[in-house]
């Protein structure tokens, strides 16, 4: 190896190099300290602490992410070649303890205090009060089925099921409890009270997602999920699907739209209507 | 341990004719270079794919090359998506750092003549072969290649073609070219852990081998316990496609209108079985990276690696947890809610052992003497980019954040940072490291530096934004952005994206050009250029057939044996003895 060439250049390699990192690593800070592209706003209580938790991470991987990509820089700048001979250290295993020791602390501290919002979410069940309302995924459309006022989903058969002749789901009509089911191809809820979704899939796996509510689901074929959340801000989200379905898994895209409980009740009266 | 006399029973003299010294070899050098030659091709049909990808998101209504029809359908986007995951992953990021320098370079750094089984290796090339065979054939049958990427998720994969395009013929030619491929890395990785075991040359203990067989062991250890599952689920999923069975598919589906005569299945226990091969594969693409970076690392920063002993414990210790993780894939599946606790933990867990090879990276060139050769810098790019895509991994690792962006480009981001650019850096590292030792000749030194500037920008400028993609909740494997009102801002995000990746992929020619120009017109190589410590340096450019010339070599120290007080030379080498360096000094 050519040693006088290999000096001479280091320098402008390295400042390079240190530069590039220093560069690097400012502008991916200013993207997120100014939120450039960001979550749009929560529309619910868990969704408010699942930001925080997102935060802490954010600031613990920000603070290791700046301090591994700068030293990474300093150390390619003050050590290249400039006819020094390197130090023999072959290690310390003090430095060896104290990082391991932090990282395990920090990183599984984190991961265990993340388990409280998802606890919230899967670990508790919904309210027995909760607005129940199954959510059918299906090649390329969402359906929505409301149970009507008896509070019972009428029985469901596959042999019967027929979109193109207006029955989605396969609803059976000799079955006195599905008469007064509501399906609709939109979602809306009332603000403010408790909803249990029913998720499940009429043919292969779809998922179900609202980003505002920070909640995703997968709709599995033979299983039925449920999933609570309470929307405590009015107006129109968009539930794209987020798990590859099919040629049209990209525009798989249906509405949930948060009303107050007089609109929503009027909107249940009207579609009740239309399905009959 | 055993002293051996080289690579089981084979002749010790090199094969005569064309088709027994380059065709069907058993040397490992040679199998070496297949493997790699087959991931230097796939490499470039899997960046053709992810351009056309590319320019499909950013440019929607354009006609393309290639694309029958001109205007890119969204299952020609799914299928190009998918081949292109499969080709990435399979033929160049488990096969040119694992069976491609593994292969050249394990037996040459213990001390050994060859691999343990020379026939075995041979047919895990040419099975390896005869699987990118099939894969390719699904894009020339009717339908046309599958359309559920890379992790072929049942019902979709199972049904048949009525769930899509694609998912007739091209599926199952899928499906068996994976299961292929599987049973060609178990063959070699059997390989890998008997040689390491068992050929070691005398003095050559365990905490004396280089770094790069450690990691070439943990992989093929990872390799041995993962692929048949891989096999199993492909077994499973290939007749439930053609056998009736109902392994993966429940009863009750209806697709398009028509009842789908299966019942009993679950969809779930595809992606358990997936996912338990699936995530120490991804450790099978990055390992040997961190091997080959903390191999560079200390060679040009002409000082031993910081804390090797550390080094390789968490190699074994990443080896372990990768096998302990993989329902972080599945947080949203549908799986048990309370096993996602476990799988979080375990996986934040994870990052703990990659910390501490990242500050022993940092370490290694703290009070260096650092030589920026083109291996060098593709080291040092690959500690930034793997800081970078593994920071990701612990919003992912949590349930609880996991369930924004699950499915989304945070994860697209994440990966790619991670196996789409760190795995195929310590690819490029190790490929401008040892290509004077595998052919004799220096690669271009200003070549080499030009392909990595314009790499190393261009993969940060292809990838961070879609982290940022992510943030805002885009979904990943779609085929365009008009099929959601939110997405509409992002498309100059996609337009950004794509410049820069052809940016990027034209700057990949640069190191085609150099590579293949460099096998006939590059500088010829000496035995030693990079002044190194371990056995590969110690015989001529390219090696003889039996590596050492009949006469095995002993080791006398570690490996990494730089800046020695007292010594003359900055470095000593593994195999020289005591008497000899006593008298240089």
């Amino acid at each position: 190896m050519q040693r006088k060439n290999s000096r001479a250049g280091s320098s402008l390699v390295s400042i390079c190099l240190a530069i590039f990192l220093l560069l690097f690593t400012i502008s991916t800070l200013y993207v997120f300290v100014r939120k450039t592209w960001w979550f749009p706003n929560p529309i619910t209580s868990l969704g408010r602490d699942i930001d925080q938790q997102f935060h802490r991470t954010l600031i613990i991987t920000g603070i290791v992410f700046v301090l591994s990509q700068l030293g990474l820089a300093w150390a390619v700048f003050r050590y290249r070649d400039r006819g020094q001979r390197a130090s023999h250290i072959e290690g310390n295993q003090v430095m060896e303890v104290l990082w391991t020791l932090a990282t395990l602390v920090l990183f599984v501290g984190l991961g265990i205090y993340a388990e409280r919002a998802w606890a919230e979410v899967h670990f508790r069940p919904a309210s027995p009060g909760a607005l129940q309302i199954e959510v059918t995924g299906q090649q390329f459309a969402w359906n929505f089925r409301y149970p009507g006022p008896d509070g019972k989903f009428g029985r469901l058969d596959p042999k019967l099921v027929n979109a193109s002749g207006g029955n989605p789901l396969g609803l059976d009509p000799n079955d006195p409890a599905g008469k007064d089911d509501v399906v609709v191809p939109v979602m809306a809820v009332p603000v403010n009270r408790e909803v249990e979704l029913l998720i499940r899939s009429q043919d292969v796996t779809h998922s179900f997602f609202v980003r505002e509510l920070r909640l995703k689901q997968d709709a599995v074929p033979g299983m039925l999920i449920p999933l609570h959340f309470t929307a405590t801000q009015i107006g129109q989200y968009e539930i794209p699907c987020a798990e590859l379905c099919g040629l049209g898994h990209y525009r798989m895209r249906s509405f949930l739209t948060v009303m107050s409980q007089e609109d929503y009740d009027k909107w249940l009266r009207e579609q009740a209507a239309a399905n009959q | 341990m055993v002293t051996h006399d080289g690579g089981g029973a084979h002749a010790h003299h090199p094969p005569a004719g064309f088709i027994r010294k380059y065709i069907f070899s058993t040397d490992h050098k040679v199998i070496g270079i297949q493997y790699f030659l087959l991931a230097l091709v796939s490499v470039f049909i899997g960046m053709f794919l992810s351009l056309l990808m590319r320019l499909h998101l950013a440019w929607p209504g354009a006609k393309l090359p290639f694309i029958s029809g001109g205007i890119m359908t969204p299952e020609q986007y799914l299928a190009l998506m998918t081949m292109h995951g499969t080709i990435m992953i399979f033929m160049v990021l488990t096969t040119a750092p694992q069976s491609g320098f593994g292969n050249f370079f394990l037996p040459i750094q213990i001390g050994a003549e060859d691999m343990a089984f020379p026939v075995i290796n041979m047919l895990s090339f040419w099975t390896t072969f005869l699987s990118l065979m099939v894969l390719l054939a699904a894009f020339f049958v009717t339908g046309g290649a599958p359309i559920t990427g890379w992790t072929a998720y049942p019902p979709l994969s199972a049904i048949g073609e009525i769930t899509g395009p694609g998912e007739g013929l091209g599926q199952t030619l899928w499906v068996v070219g994976i299961a292929i491929f599987a049973g060609g890395s178990l063959m070699g990785a059997l390989n890998f852990i008997t040689t390491t075991i068992d050929l070691r040359a005398r003095g050559m203990s365990l905490m004396r081998m280089p770094l790069t067989v450690w990691a070439w062991f943990v992989t093929a250890i990872l390799g041995l316990l993962a692929f048949g599952v891989l096999l199993a689920a492909c077994i499973l999923l290939l007749l439930d496609r053609v056998a009736g069975t109902s392994f993966f598919i429940p009863g009750g589906l209806v697709v398009t209108d028509k009842l789908i005569n299966h019942k009993g299945g679950s969809p779930l226990l595809w992606q358990h079985l997936f996912w338990f091969f699936g995530h120490p594969e991804v450790y099978i693409a990055i390992v040997p990276g961190m091997g080959v970076a903390s191999h560079v690392l200390s060679t040009f920063s002409r000082k031993p690696v910081f804390g090797y002993r550390a080094m390789a414990y968490a190699l074994c210790a990443i080896g372990f947890l990768g096998f302990c993780v993989w329902g972080h894939h599945m947080f949203v599946s549908g799986m048990s809610p309370y096993s996602a606790l476990a799988f979080s933990v375990l996986t934040m867990s994870i990052g703990v052992p990659s910390a501490i090879k990242t500050f022993n990276w940092l370490g290694t060139l703290w009070g260096g003497q650092i030589r920026f050769t083109a291996p060098m810098l593709f080291a040092i790019g690959f500690v930034s980019l793997f800081v970078t895509g593994g920071l990701s991994g612990l919003f992912l690792a949590q349930p609880s954040i996991d369930l924004y962006f699950h499915d989304t480009y945070f994860v697209v981001a994440h990966f790619h940072l991670i196996m789409g650019v760190a795995a195929i850096f310590g690819i490029f590292a190790a490929t401008y490291f040892w290509f004077p030792k595998m052919f004799g000749r220096m690669m271009s030194e200003p070549l080499g530096k030009v392909h990595f500037w314009l790499t190393f920008a261009g993969v940060y400028l292809i990838f961070m934004p879609m982290h940022y993609l992510g943030l805002v909740g885009h979904p990943r494997r779609y085929a365009d952005d008009t099929g959601a009102y939110f997405l509409a801002p992002l498309h100059n995000v996609h337009l950004f994206i794509t410049v820069s990746a052809i940016i990027t992929m034209t700057a990949q020619l640069i190191f085609l050009f150099n590579f293949l120009r460099s096998l006939k017109w590059g500088k010829k190589a000496e035995m030693n250029p990079w002044q190194a410590t371990t056995l590969e340096w110690s015989i001529p450019s390219p090696p003889p057939h039996d590596n050492f010339a009949g006469k095995l070599p002993a080791i006398y120290r570690g490996p990494y044996e730089f800046a020695v007080p007292g010594a003359v030379e900055d470095y000593i080498p593994q195999h020289l003895a005591p008497e000899e360096v006593a008298r240089a000094r």
